[in-house]
């Protein structure tokens, strides 16, 4: 990546991130977010991370690839599964289990 | 149980910065793989090592980081990578939203630092000391230290991880990114919990496989408002049905 092309970046990346942290807290008392946009709010995170790990698993390196030489598979199901069973500790049980289940099939499969 | 000893201990703005650290302490662990890996994957998908420590100065967040290097990676052109910063960082909204409350009351000055810093992490510390029912006048203390160390903590991965990724050559081909994967998966199933959010999750999938080959990496786009739209259409029908019910009724 270019020189310039790394400045874009960072900078936009910089404004977009800063904007929405600081854009509520900068006219507080007199601002409000409309009723129908905190709605929509709400299902941003699970849509965007959704529809980054499905093609992130099933597609890693630009190929479909449903088989067991595709690692990501097997970590990302027991990632799944492993955060349904241990609904207080989610976060530690998916990564947890997907990095093991990714190792083993990794080295030994 | 450690915000209970520290306040018990300590009063004032000292005090609770260093409470609003140490509180802190258990997620900057957490934040410790990540940032290796973001440092390490960084250099060998493009950017150069001032480009990536910038990234962690500047942006200072980190999922959107870790995505952003994918999307380097996979050529994706800079205004996408800007928009899914957008989109993946759009719940920080909702943060300051939560926030509001407590922090209109402080300085131009204040509210400006305290955005800069508004991570996942110091969200879920802050969100806590704030509802605690002590009249305190210096819980954004609390929030800066827990937002200060948290971003040194960051800084300081970050750049082991770039000087790791240099050492080793072959470092993409290990599949690193897997760590951010199952870390998104942790992230996603505690959202799961009502029709309108499988709708969500469902159709940004499916979208996400129909589209995952449109260029510039649209798709993504193209998956994350689509499960937005269903999930809010969803939540319409349901609320909807319920009232004919009551009329019924």
């Amino acid at each position: 990546m270019s020189i310039v092309d790394q400045i874009i970046l960072i900078t936009g990346m910089a404004a977009v991130t800063f904007s929405i942290r600081y854009i509520l807290l900068a006219f507080s008392s007199r601002f409000a977010l409309p009723q129908k946009v905190e709605k929509a709010l709400k299902y941003v995170p699970p849509a965007v991370l959704t529809a980054i790990i499905v093609p992130a698993v099933l597609t890693p390196g630009g190929n479909w690839d449903i088989s067991l030489n595709n690692a990501y598979l097997p970590a990302a199901v027991i990632a799944v599964i492993a955060g349904f069973l241990f609904p207080k500790k989610v976060l530690l049980a998916s990564i947890s289990s997907g990095l093991l289940v990714f190792a083993f099939v990794r080295f030994f499969l | 149980m450690y915000i209970l000893v520290s306040m018990i201990l300590e009063k004032g703005k000292r005090g609770e910065f260093f409470a609003g650290a140490r509180d802190t302490f258990p997620l900057l662990i957490g934040a410790l793989p990540f940032g290796l890996i973001y440092g390490a994957l960084a250099v060998s998908s493009g950017l150069s090592v001032q480009g990536a420590l910038a990234m962690s100065a500047i942006v200072f967040a980190g999922s959107a980081q870790f995505i952003a290097v994918g999307l380097i990676a996979s050529g994706a052109p800079v205004s996408i990578i800007i928009i899914t910063t957008f989109m993946v960082n759009l719940r920080h909204l909702l943060y300051s939203a939560t926030l509001l409350p407590e922090l209109k009351r402080l300085s131009h000055a204040w509210r400006f630092f305290l955005a800069f810093f508004l991570t996942d992490e110091t969200f879920a510390v802050s969100a806590r000391r704030y509802r605690m029912e002590d009249n305190s006048n210096y819980k954004h203390w609390y929030q800066l230290g827990s937002s200060i160390i948290m971003y040194l903590n960051w800084q300081f991965w970050c750049a082991a991880g770039i000087v790791l990724g240099s050492k080793i050559p072959d470092v993409k081909a290990w599949g690193l990114d897997v760590a951010m994967i199952v870390a998104f998966i942790g992230m996603t199933i505690p959202y799961i919990r009502n029709m309108p959010m499988i709708a969500t999750v469902f159709t940004a999938g499916i979208v996400s496989l129909l589209t995952w080959q449109f260029p510039y990496k649209l798709g993504l786009i193209a998956a994350a408002v689509a499960g937005i739209l269903a999930g809010m259409t969803a939540e319409r029908v349901i609320s909807l049905k319920k009232n004919v019910n009551k009329e019924e009724l």
